[in-house]
């Protein structure tokens, strides 16, 4: 296996509904044989640009190619993917012998041979004996794998996933998370997966491209969407940030100090932007990434004074959110709870001191 | 129905209501078995002498051959063309679905009459083509058509569309896709619709009766019988076992086409 | 030069992109594909419904010359039934004054009467069951869904009969009523009136009339009558506030589905109806048979369709059905 190479190439790619575009002006790659997941809000398109790989949607304009090859005059029942649906679309008509074996009709297998195909891909799916169930007498989960198994028996070039999960509860999500994984690394088919849970993307995949409007604004692996966002909406839209806004005032050496109003001069990593003085900017910070003092601490930058607004118990750690007098929004701490303790006193108005150091933060264009 | 429901005024509304439904209808078999060509209380005696007579009939027996090939031929052909119809309602999305729709149903609110004139008049002043059982058929089609269409539409609308495209997904073309999947969801609608315009089309009169040439249906036998009194109580027998395969033929297609489809759905009541 | 199979080849291949392009253009155009779908049925309607429908608005506006149809075009059939009379009229007193042989509009006036009382009772009659259906049939449901339909689908021609033979001289009325020594002569006037086909009519369309009501009563959000109770409205006035209006569309799709086709019918009042229960109907099919005056026969067809429409159109205008059918769901 190439890493590098382009497998699925999306190039300049429109879908408009009427006046909607949901998706708009779209440019990317997808490598052979990698876990490529699709991530953000609902109706920001994902669905869409899956069902167009598939060949359900036609684009309103620009092309996909997959493999090279065009697929702008190829019907989906002649492109080299398959998906599992959101809903499953177990056929109900049939049952799971009959779901599985649908798509291998025309492969014109001998009896024993298709068998044993079936069989095999029952084993895979961890439902041996399930052959002779029909569609209403399974679980969610168990007709999330017949679904797969019956994609994957037809052994595509890309398999498409449109929220396989979304319909199963966390836990057993969980599971079916860690399995799918498997099952790819096993087979090594390109996975092209939807999801809108930031979490199972970001466990999930090589690399996740966050879609907001139509648009995609990142492209990324984990590490990198969740430290390095490169713009403010994907930055909000994984995990939790605070933003304070702000204008360039100096750079040096690598580090820009920014004039943040009500906190002062921030100093910040500037990262691959090249920003001149007086460009308006955001600084971000992560909640885990902001230590919270009684006491002023011993450093000459990136100190704000503040008073705990309110607070939050969440198990392994505690929320903070912090007034800072100038600023709207209150600015959110994360604080591991490291030693057990069962006091809940309150610490709700208490004067507090926050501290990071410059490289934590990240540097945003734009305000 | 729990004991509570009895009591409810509504309740016995509705037994007086089917009472009224039916009553009058179970009037005509009471009389076919009575003794007497006069139909009138009291009931004189009973007999099948009626019924007899009516398997006798020749003529009665040639109408009646006549509306079973009518309304087998004109059954599949009206759910054929439902079912093209249907499908192209209910998984595409058309510019101008609500006027093209309207254009099809238009048959339920355009007195019979008035088609059947339309229909003698551009056989008759303008095509010259003779009156005969194909012309009923033609008409038959033309009001089958909604109803055939109805009743696959809501078929198809209870289940989801994203069956007929996992099938594409797997590989399988638009035909194959419609013998392996669409055809065995929507069966049970599809024999519904056959019977149901089997029935519509066995039944019709005013479109026959306008359009019919030398060979008549059943319902155009009937209606000219009703002229003789003493014919009367052969109508009777004869109607009494119409009414009785109606019935079996319609109950058991509402039966086929509720099944299954939520009751709830515009399409499923009418 | 091209030699044969050269040419042979470069057809093929002509051929086969044209194909593709085709199959490209039904690939990207959904609706094209659709269209492509729905053509036979839509060429059926057309065939079969509008195109006779045109030549009948054609042959009205011909004439009948004994046996030859005179094709010159001529509003003669029109004028006919319209005739204007002569001299000043006063209006209120007489709305049919303005025309000198109102035959034709005064009996396509009395057919609407009587279909629309039928309607009337038809649509009365049916809401409670309806009603009865959708709120307090919860078992059985569709025992009594196929109960109510059935007889809407039997013999409309022998549920017609069986009135006949229930309101007739010798009927069982008369007779039971006879036997049972409560009258000693037949009653008269229970057959061939306006109030016979009116019965009649009631009792063959009653099916007809429930399912459209019975769906608008079902498709109700169970919590909207909750919410309604938890508001502070008894059950009467819950009706009135919510139940009512929310069912009004499909009450309103039973009036006209009941209506529409029960103005021309011509069975009940041939039946029926004898001779003062004649209807619009009975004229068309005399016009078009013994009287053998076909294009007038079309003219008053096409009066009777056009009277009826604007009549449809009014009564919608007038209960804000759009609105309400914006509204719905
Ligand atoms: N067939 C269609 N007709 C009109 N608009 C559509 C159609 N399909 C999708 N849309 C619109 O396109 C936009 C994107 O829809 P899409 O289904 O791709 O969203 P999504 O990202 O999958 O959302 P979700 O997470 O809720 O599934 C939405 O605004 C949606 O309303
Ligand atoms: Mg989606």
């Amino acid at each position: 296996m190439s890493g590098s190479e382009s497998f699925i190439s999306i190039r300049d790619v429109s879908k408009h509904f009427g006046p909607v575009r949901a998706v708009d002006q779209v440019s990317f790659d997808i490598k052979r044989g990698e876990f490529f997941s699709l991530l953000g809000p609902s109706g920001c398109g994902k669905t869409t640009l899956l069902r167009m790989l598939a060949g359900f949607e036609v684009p309103t304009k620009g092309e996909l190619f997959i493999d090279g090859q065009a697929m702008s005059t190829v019907p989906p029942n002649a492109r080299p993917t398959n998906m599992v649906f959101q809903n499953y679309a177990i056929f109900p008509h049939l049952d799971v012998r009959g779901n599985i074996a649908y798509g291998l009709r025309k492969a014109r297998l001998p009896k024993a041979e298709l068998d044993a195909t079936v069989d095999q891909a029952l084993e895979m799916i961890k439902l041996p004996g399930y052959g002779s169930r029909r569609a209403d007498q399974l679980s969610g989960g168990q007709r999330q794998r017949v679904a797969l198994a019956r994609a994957l028996v037809r052994r595509p070039k890309v398999l498409l996933l449109d929220e396989p999960l979304g319909a199963l509860d966390k836990k057993l999500r969980e599971e079916m998370q860690l399995e799918l994984r498997q099952i790819q690394q096993t087979v090594g088919i390109t996975f092209v997966f939807v999801t809108h849970d930031q979490e199972e993307a970001l466990t999930m995949s090589d690399r996740i491209a966050v879609m907001s409007k139509g648009k995609v604004l990142q492209i990324d692996d984990a590490t990198r969407l969740y430290e390095a966002p490169t713009c403010r909406e994907v930055a909000d839209f994984i995990g939790t940030m605070n933003f304070f806004d702000g204008a360039v005032a100096t750079v040096e050496n690598g580090h820009a100090a920014v004039d943040a109003g009500p906190l002062g001069t921030l100093w910040v990593g500037t990262g691959e932007h090249a920003l001149g003085p007086r460009a308006p900017v955001t600084v971000a910070i992560r909640p885990e990434k902001v230590q919270i003092g009684w006491d002023r601490p011993d450093q000459p930058y990136n100190v704000v004074e503040g008073r705990i607004g309110a607070e939050a118990y969440l198990g392994d750690r505690s929320h903070y959110y912090v007034e800072v007098p100038g600023l709207a929004r209150r600015v959110a701490v994360a604080y591991q709870n490291m030693a057990r303790s069962l006091d809940n006193s309150s610490d709700q108005g208490r004067t507090v001191w926050l501290s990071w150091p410059p490289d934590s933060a990240i540097l945003l264009p734009g305000a | 129905m729990s004991k509570a429901a009895r009591g409810d005024p509504l309740f016995v509304y509705a037994i007086v209501y089917l009472i009224f439904l039916y009553g009058p209808v179970l009037l005509l078999p009471l009389f076919s078995f009575n003794d007497s060509i006069y139909i009138a209380f009291p009931l004189k005696g009973f007999t099948f002498e009626w019924y007899r007579q009516m398997v006798q009939n020749g003529s009665l027996m040639d109408a009646l051959q006549n509306s079973v090939k009518l309304g087998i031929v004109v059954a599949a052909i009206s759910t054929g063309l439902g079912i093209f119809a249907a499908k192209a309602v209910t998984r595409y999305d058309l510019p101008g679905k609500g006027p093209i729709t309207g254009l099809i149903m238009l048959p339920l609110v355009v007195p019979s009459i008035i088609l059947g004139i339309a229909l003698l008049v551009i056989a008759r002043k303008f095509l010259d083509i003779q009156l005969s059982l194909y012309t009923i058929g033609a008409g038959h089609v033309l009001i089958c058509v909604p109803f055939a269409m109805l009743v696959l539409v809501s078929r198809l609308e209870g289940f989801d569309r994203n069956l007929e495209e996992a099938s594409f997904d797997l590989g399988e073309s638009g035909w194959s896709t419609f013998w392996r999947v669409t055809f065995p969801l929507a069966l049970p609608g599809i024999v519904a619709s056959l019977l149901l315009c089997f029935t519509i089309s066995f039944d019709e009169f005013v479109l026959a009766f306008f359009l019919a040439g030398n060979e008549t249906t059943l319902p155009i036998f009937i209606f000219s019988q009703l002229r003789f009194p003493n014919r009367l109580p052969g109508v009777l027998a004869l109607g009494s076992c119409i009414l009785v395969f109606s019935f079996l033929i319609v109950t058991l297609s509402e039966w086929l086409r509720r099944r299954g489809v939520q009751p709830t759905k515009q399409g499923a009541a009418i | 030069m091209v030699s044969a199979t050269d040419k042979a080849t470069v057809d093929r291949s002509e051929r086969s992109t044209l194909l593709s392009r085709v199959r490209g253009v039904f690939l990207r155009h959904e609706a094209l594909r659709g269209y492509l779908l729905l053509s036979p049925t839509l060429l059926v309607m057309l065939g079969m419904m509008i195109v006779p429908l045109t030549a009948l608005i054609i042959l009205s506006f011909w004439t009948q010359d004994y046996f030859e149809l005179d094709r010159t075009f001529t509003l003669a059939n029109y004028a006919a039934i319209f005739a204007l009379a002569e001299g000043p009229i006063d209006l209120l007193a007489d709305p049919f004054g303005a025309f000198a042989n109102p035959i034709y509009l005064a009996l396509l006036l009395k057919s609407i009467e009587m279909s629309l009382s039928a309607t009337i009772a038809v649509v009365l009659l049916a809401y409670p069951m309806a009603y009865f259906l959708a709120f307090r049939v919860t078992k059985n449901k569709l025992v009594w869904l196929i109960l109510i339909t059935v007889p809407f689908w039997t013999s409309y021609l022998l549920r017609v009969f069986a009135w006949k033979v229930i309101l007739g001289y010798n009927g069982v009325i008369n007779s039971g009523l006879m036997s049972l020594g409560l009258i000693d002569k037949p009653l008269e006037f229970l057959l061939y009136n306006p109030a016979s086909v009116t019965i009649t009519l009631a009792h063959a369309w009653a099916a007809f009339a429930i399912l459209p009501i019975y769906v608008s009563l079902e498709k109700i959000d169970r919590s909207l009558l909750e919410a309604a109770t938890d508001l502070g409205d008894g059950p009467v006035r819950r009706f009135f506030r919510v139940t009512l209006p929310l069912s009004m569309p499909g009450t309103i799709a039973a009036t006209l589905l009941v209506f529409i086709p029960t103005v021309g019918d011509y069975v009940t009042p041939t039946l029926v109806g004898g001779t003062s229960g004649i209807m619009i109907g009975n004229i068309i099919q005399s016009l078009f048979g013994k009287a053998n005056n076909a294009p007038l026969g079309a003219a008053v067809s096409i009066t009777s369709m056009l009277i009826i429409t604007l009549l449809v159109c009014a009564f919608l205008w007038l209960v804000g059905y759009g609105r309400m059918r914006r509204q719905g769901t």
